[in-house]
C-alpha cells in the first residue's frame, strides 16, 4: 500500500472564470510544440531518438571496419545509416498516434483538443520534424566517418552525393515515415501497425520480387503496383518521368487513400 | 452550465443511452447517480465530444463542446484517471497540459501543490501511481486551467475516506465560487452527501430528477414492528398501501407505509401494536428505486 501525503485542507486555487468573450483558440505550433514534446518525454521515445544517433554512428564504424576500400565514398555511409534510419522513424510516427489509444491519453488529449484532424496534423508536422532534424545529424556523422575512414585505409575522400540526392533521401525517409503514421492511423493499435510496417517494408519486397521474377506479366506491372520499388528509386535518386509516374501512383494507392481512410474513421471513433 | 437534451445512443441493437435530458446549472453540485453500465459514462462521453450521439445534444455554457477554442480554460473532464501514458512523470503530464492551454508554466507547481503530490512523487512516472495518486493528478489536470465546468466520472474511486472527504471539499467549494459541477457515481451515499441536485439513471434511461431535497423529502412512513400480522390488517382496512422495506433484525419487519406518520401510529394503536420504530421514511423511496435499479442490472448480468 502506498502511502498518500495528507492533501492540503486550504483551497487557495483560482475561482472558476467568468468571463466575457470566448478564449484565443489554439493555434496549430502549439499542438505541433506538445506533440513533439510527447514524443521525447517517455523513456520509450527517448530511446527510440536515441537510437537513430547510435545507430548511426555504429553503422559509419561498421561501414569504416568492414566495407571494402573501393566502396569508400559517401554515398555508402549516408545508405548504411539511412537503413537503421528507415525502420526506426516510422516506428516514432506509428507510436505517436497509437499511443493515444494503447495508452489511453487521448482521453486528456482529445479533450483539451476536440478536433482530432488539428491533433493529427500536429503529430504529423511534429514526426517530420524529427525526421528532418535526425537526417541534419545524421548526414554530418555520415560525412565525418567519410573523412576518418578514408584517411585510415588511405584512399582519397570521394563525394559522390550532390543536395539533389540528399533531398531525395529526405524525401525518401519522409514518405516512409508517412507510411508508418498512415499505419497507425488506421490501425490505431501499437503492435497492429508495428507488425503491419515490418510486413510492408520487409516481407512484401521479397514475396512480390520473388513474384516478379517467377512471373513475367509482373515484372513489368511490379514498378506500379509495389510501392516498395517505386520508394527504392526514391533513395537511388535520378527519376525518370515514368519513375515519378509510378511513384504518385503507388503512392497514392497505398499511402494517400488509407491515409483517408483511416483519418475518416479515427475522427468518427469513440475515444474510450 | 450543462445542457443535455434528448441524447441517444445505440451499439448495434442496444441502446446505451436513450433520451436523455437534464441541465446541471452554475453554482450547483449535481449528481449523476446509477448502477454500473447504467449509461453515465457514455453520456460524458458524448458531452465532451469523444463519442458521437446517435441523436441529441449537449451543451457545455451554451455551446457545443467542439466549438469551444480552448476548452480545458472553460470546461474540463476527468472521465478516468488510468487514462495516461504510463511511461510519463506526474509533473511531465501536468505540463503537457499547461502548455496546450497556454497557461504560465507557475501553474504546474501550484496544482501540485493542491492535489497534494509531494516533488518527489510528481517525478515518478504514472506507472508506478496507486490510483489514489492518479485520482489526484486527474484533479489538477482538471483544475489547472481555472475552469468553470467540472466534468468527474466516479472521481472517489480509489481515494481513502481522507481523499474523499478532500474531493468533497473541493467541489463544493467549486460549485460555492460560482462552477458548475457533474459528478456520476454509482453510489447513493456518495451523491446524497455533496449533490445539490441528483440525476438518477437506470439502462440508459433517466429515472429521476430533480433537487436532492425534493428526491429525498418524506415518501412515506417507516415503521417497524414485530407483530407483522396485525399491523397488516389494520393498515388493509384503512385502505392505506405500503411495501416491505427489509428486515433489521430477526423476528422484526420494516414497512415503508404510504401514509404520514401520524396515520400509522394512530392505525397501530388501534390495531394494538407495539411499534420498535417509527420515522418520516426520508430518501427511503430514492434507495429503494436505486436498489431495484442496481437489483435489475445484476440479474442481468447474472443472466
Amino acid at each position: 500500500m502506498s502511502t498518500i501525503a495528507p492533501p492540503h485542507q486550504t483551497f487557495p486555487t483560482t475561482p472558476p472564470r467568468l468571463r466575457h468573450g470566448s478564449p484565443a483558440r489554439i493555434p496549430l505550433s502549439r499542438i505541433t510544440r506538445v506533440e513533439l514534446r510527447k514524443s521525447l518525454d517517455t523513456r520509450a521515445g527517448f530511446w527510440l531518438l536515441a537510437s537513430i544517433g547510435i545507430a548511426s554512428v555504429l553503422a559509419t564504424g561498421a561501414v569504416i571496419a568492414f566495407a571494402p576500400t573501393d566502396q569508400f565514398t559517401y554515398s555508402t555511409f549516408t545508405l548504411a545509416i539511412g537503413f537503421p534510419m528507415s525502420v526506426i522513424l516510422p516506428m516514432v510516427a506509428i507510436l505517436s498516434v497509437t499511443a493515444e489509444w494503447s495508452q489511453r491519453s487521448g482521453l486528456t488529449t482529445f479533450t483539451l483538443v476536440p478536433h482530432r484532424t488539428r491533433i493529427l496534423l500536429g503529430k504529423a508536422v511534429a514526426t517530420v520534424t524529427i525526421a528532418v532534424v535526425s537526417m541534419l545529424v545524421a548526414f554530418p556523422v555520415g560525412a565525418v566517418g567519410n573523412v576518418i575512414g578514408s584517411a585510415i585505409h588511405g584512399v582519397p575522400t570521394v563525394w559522390d552525393l550532390g543536395v539533389v540526392d540528399v533531398l531525395y533521401m529526405v524525401a525518401g525517409n519522409t514518405l516512409l515515415l508517412m507510411v508508418g503514421f498512415m499505419l497507425g492511423v488506421l490501425l490505431r493499435s501499437s503492435t497492429a501497425a508495428l507488425v503491419a510496417y515490418l510486413l510492408y517494408a520487409f516481407v512484401a519486397p521479397t514475396l512480390l520480387t520473388f513474384l516478379a521474377i517467377n512471373q513475367a506479366w509482373f515484372a513489368d506491372l511490379q514498378p506500379w503496383v509495389d510501392p516498395n520499388v517505386s520508394q527504392d528509386a526514391l533513395f537511388r535518386g535520378g527519376l525518370s518521368g515514368e519513375q515519378w509516374a509510378q511513384l504518385a501512383v503507388t503512392t497514392l494507392v497505398w499511402l494517400v487513400v488509407p491515409l483517408a481512410v483511416g483519418v475518416r474513421a479515427l475522427v468518427r471513433s469513440e475515444v474510450k | 452550465m450543462i445542457t443535455v437534451e434528448g441524447l441517444t445512443k445505440t451499439y448495434g441493437p442496444t441502446l446505451a443511452v436513450d433520451d436523455v435530458t437534464f441541465t446541471a446549472s452554475p453554482g450547483r453540485v449535481t449528481g449523476f447517480l446509477g448502477p454500473n453500465g447504467a449509461g453515465k459514462s457514455t453520456s460524458m462521453r458524448i458531452l465532451v465530444g469523444l463519442t458521437r450521439p446517435t441523436s441529441g445534444t449537449a451543451t457545455v455554457l451554451g455551446h457545443r463542446f467542439t466549438d469551444l477554442p480552448n476548452p480545458g480554460l472553460e470546461v474540463r473532464v476527468l472521465l478516468d484517471a488510468s487514462a495516461q501514458h504510463a511511461g510519463r512523470t506526474g509533473r511531465e503530464i501536468l505540463t503537457l497540459s499547461q502548455q496546450m492551454m497556454g497557461l504560465p508554466p507557475g501553474r504546474v507547481e501550484e496544482m501540485l501543490d493542491l492535489v497534494g503530490l509531494t516533488p518527489t512523487e510528481s517525478g515518478r512516472r504514472v506507472r508506478e501511481y496507486s490510483l489514489g495518486m492518479r485520482q489526484r493528478l486527474g484533479v489538477a489536470t482538471a483544475l489547472i486551467g481555472a475552469p468553470e465546468v467540472l466534468i468527474l466520472d466516479e472521481p472517489a474511486n480509489g481515494l481513502d475516506p481522507g481523499g474523499i472527504r478532500w474531493m468533497r471539499d473541493l467541489l463544493r467549494g467549486h460549485a460555492d465560487r460560482g462552477g458548475t459541477v457533474l459528478l456520476s457515481s454509482h453510489l447513493l451515499h456518495e451523491i446524497e452527501v455533496i449533490a445539490d441536485d441528483i440525476v438518477v439513471i437506470g439502462h440508459g434511461r433517466i429515472v429521476a430528477r430533480g433537487t436532492k431535497a425534493d428526491l429525498l423529502a418524506g415518501t412515506g412512513t417507516l415503521v417497524q414492528t414485530r407483530n407483522r400480522g396485525p399491523l397488516v390488517a389494520g393498515l388493509d382496512a384503512a385502505g392505506v398501501t405500503f411495501t416491505d422495506h427489509g428486515t433489521p433484525y430477526a423476528g422484526a419487519v420494516t414497512l415503508r407505509v404510504d401514509a404520514d406518520p401520524e396515520l400509522v401510529g394512530r392505525l397501530a394503536h388501534q390495531a394494538d401494536v407495539a411499534l420498535l420504530g417509527l420515522r418520516p421514511a426520508d430518501g427511503a423511496g430514492l434507495e429503494e428505486m436505486f436498489l431495484d435499479l442496481t437489483a435489475d442490472t445484476q440479474r442481468e448480468s447474472a443472466a
